[in-house]
């Protein structure tokens, strides 16, 4: 039996891991052959690093993950406090559903009922370039917003409601209260809801596909053009990078977690 | 004096109760606004008339993806029972191995596969040089539950793994003592207990599968047209906005219906075990 489990284990990881190494190997393919390997070549790589295309990309997607994270982890955590100390259970959890709304829909309903919203109040303005950064940013603030509070609100429900009240009355604003006393407390929420959501937006093909302009390309838009046109092993390299960097940060947030348990152990010692 | 206070902490969700009205209400009320007009903004039942000729998009899009998600379960389930089941090191290194595809965009995880199962691609290469004979996979639909069992099949694993792994030991030990076999502990106790992360991983992967528009294009070859594939064709035009629209809220209706119906599901089981 414990052999049997083995075998399927290693063959569905096999299965899952086969096409992602193929097309690693195929990176450095000295031709565009996708069908045998003619020579290790640093071609695709090259070609790559000599479009500009890529690292246009490449800032958009990260000037977009940065904003579209602190905006949204900011809004969020405001709103999860705030939502806390609402005195109706009805509004509350309408409110939380309403929020939720992004995470339940297909990514295509959300993108295009956004996109419908943006092309008819820009044909009001009468606005030329109605897609473009703003729509993208907003977009993404609204599909990254319920994962926030999904991971601030446990640390805001379990923290002992009479930390803030205790600060306020021994002389602090709710607005100090809030810095010195709530925000340390629920500290590591926010921090996990800002990384969820760069990492979201880091990643949003289908959203952004229909509410960004023809000016602003982020990588995963610009991998879609790519693949759209013939199929040339320049995406393979692109892949392999960022499959490379994936696996580098995923490893180091292991080992940052494994460093953190083994603190925590130490300090219970 | 506190009652103020903390009353006045509710206006910190003021910025997102505005965000979510004109990002996540109004976007929905603009989706049922375009179904039920025409292009010159007049009231119509026009479009939700024209659905009749999707009807078979429809149904070839529901039935790949319970496929595909049927499929995911039954590899899946073992998968997360196994992982569950093993010791904590080699957990950590499977658990991480099935986040780092979820990690992968899944534009790069499609077209991987696409180069794979390309006429001229590696299988094929493979199966020739073995002198298996070829195989035409590209435009199946065969080739597209594969890709969608592939590209979600980690969302499957993982929410099953967490509920599994969260289980009491006492109770498997205490049924196993009281005269239950390994068979009969897996269908009576670990099965019922860890329904809740087999129906979110259901949905994890139904909800994608069913919507998907990039995995038809590049593994269907053009060849059928999927759900996703009719919105985005849609909405490459405005003249075509109300039809798109009006599919789009069909699709939603069927999504959200379905997540419900599920979740009553998950209500009925717990309520029984009361």
């Amino acid at each position: 039996m414990k052999a049997l489990s083995r075998v399927y284990t290693a063959l569905v990881f096999i299965i899952l891991y086969i096409p992602i190494i193929v097309l690693m190997i195929f990176s450095f393919n000295s031709t565009s052959n996708t069908g045998g390997f003619t020579g290790f070549s640093l071609y695709w790589y090259k070609e790559l690093f000599n479009s500009p295309d890529t690292f246009n990309a490449l800032k958009n997607t990260l000037i977009l993950a940065f904003s579209a994270a602190t905006i949204s982890t900011v809004l969020g955590t405001a709103a999860t406090v705030g939502i806390n100390k609402f005195r109706r259970n009805i509004t509350k959890s309408a409110l939380l559903s309403l929020t939720n709304v992004p995470v339940m829909n297909p990514d295509i309903v959300t993108g295009i009922s956004m996109m419908l919203l943006f092309v008819f109040v820009g044909n009001i303005i009468g606005s030329e370039e109605k897609l473009g950064f703003g729509t993208l940013l907003i977009a993404h603030i609204t599909f990254c917003l319920p994962y926030v509070i999904l991971s601030v609100r446990p640390k805001v429900l379990q923290m002992n409601k009479a930390l803030p009240e205790a600060a306020m009355d021994l002389g602090c604003t709710p607005l100090k209260s809030f810095f010195k006393v709530e925000l340390p407390n629920i500290m590591s929420g926010v921090v996990s809801g800002f990384i969820l959501a760069f990492t979201l937006s880091l990643d949003d093909f289908v959203i952004s596909y229909f509410t960004t302009g023809n000016d602003f390309q982020t990588l995963p838009l610009l991998i879609y053009s790519m693949t759209k046109k013939e199929v040339k092993p320049d995406i393979y390299a692109l892949s392999t990078l960022m499959i490379a960097a994936v696996t580098v940060l995923l490893i180091l947030s292991n080992i940052s977690s494994k460093g953190k348990t083994a603190n925590r152990k130490a300090a219970l010692k | 004096m506190n009652k103020t206070k903390s009353g006045l902490a509710r206006f910190a969700a003021a910025p997102h109760i505005v965000w979510t009205v004109m990002f996540i209400v109004a976007p929905l009320l603009f989706v049922a606004y375009y179904t039920f007009t025409n292009a010159d903004g007049a009231f119509t039942f026009e479009n939700i008339f024209a659905l009749k000729d999707h009807i078979t998009t429809f149904t070839l899009s529901i039935s790949l993806s319970v496929i595909a998600t049927f499929i995911c379960f039954l590899i899946g389930y073992p998968l997360a029972y196994i992982i569950a089941r093993s010791k904590e090191s080699s957990q950590k290194i499977m658990v991480m191995l099935l986040m780092l595809p979820m990690w992968t965009n899944l534009l790069i995880r499609t077209y991987s596969m696409m180069a794979i199962m390309d006429d001229g691609g590696f299988l094929n290469v493979v199966l020739r040089y073995f002198n298996l004979g070829e195989v035409h996979l590209i435009g199946t639909k065969g080739a597209v539950i594969f890709g969608m069992v592939y590209d979600f099949l980690p969302y499957m694993v993982l929410p099953i793994y967490t509920t599994i792994s969260k289980l009491d030991s006492n109770l498997l030990e205490a049924a196993s003592d009281l005269g239950c076999n390994n068979f009969g502990v897996l269908t009576k106790i670990i099965l019922p207990l860890s329904s809740s992360g087999v129906i979110s991983g259901i949905t994890m992967v139904f909800v994608p599968s069913i919507s998907t528009f990039y995995i038809s294009q590049k593994l269907g070859g053009g060849t059928f047209e999927l759900i996703g594939d009719t919105i985005e064709r849609q909405f490459q035009n405005s003249s075509t906005y109300n039809v798109g629209a009006a599919i789009s809220l069909v699709m939603m209706v069927l999504v959200l219906i379905s997540l419900a119906i599920m979740n009553r599901f998950t209500e009925g089981e717990g309520g029984s075990e009361n």
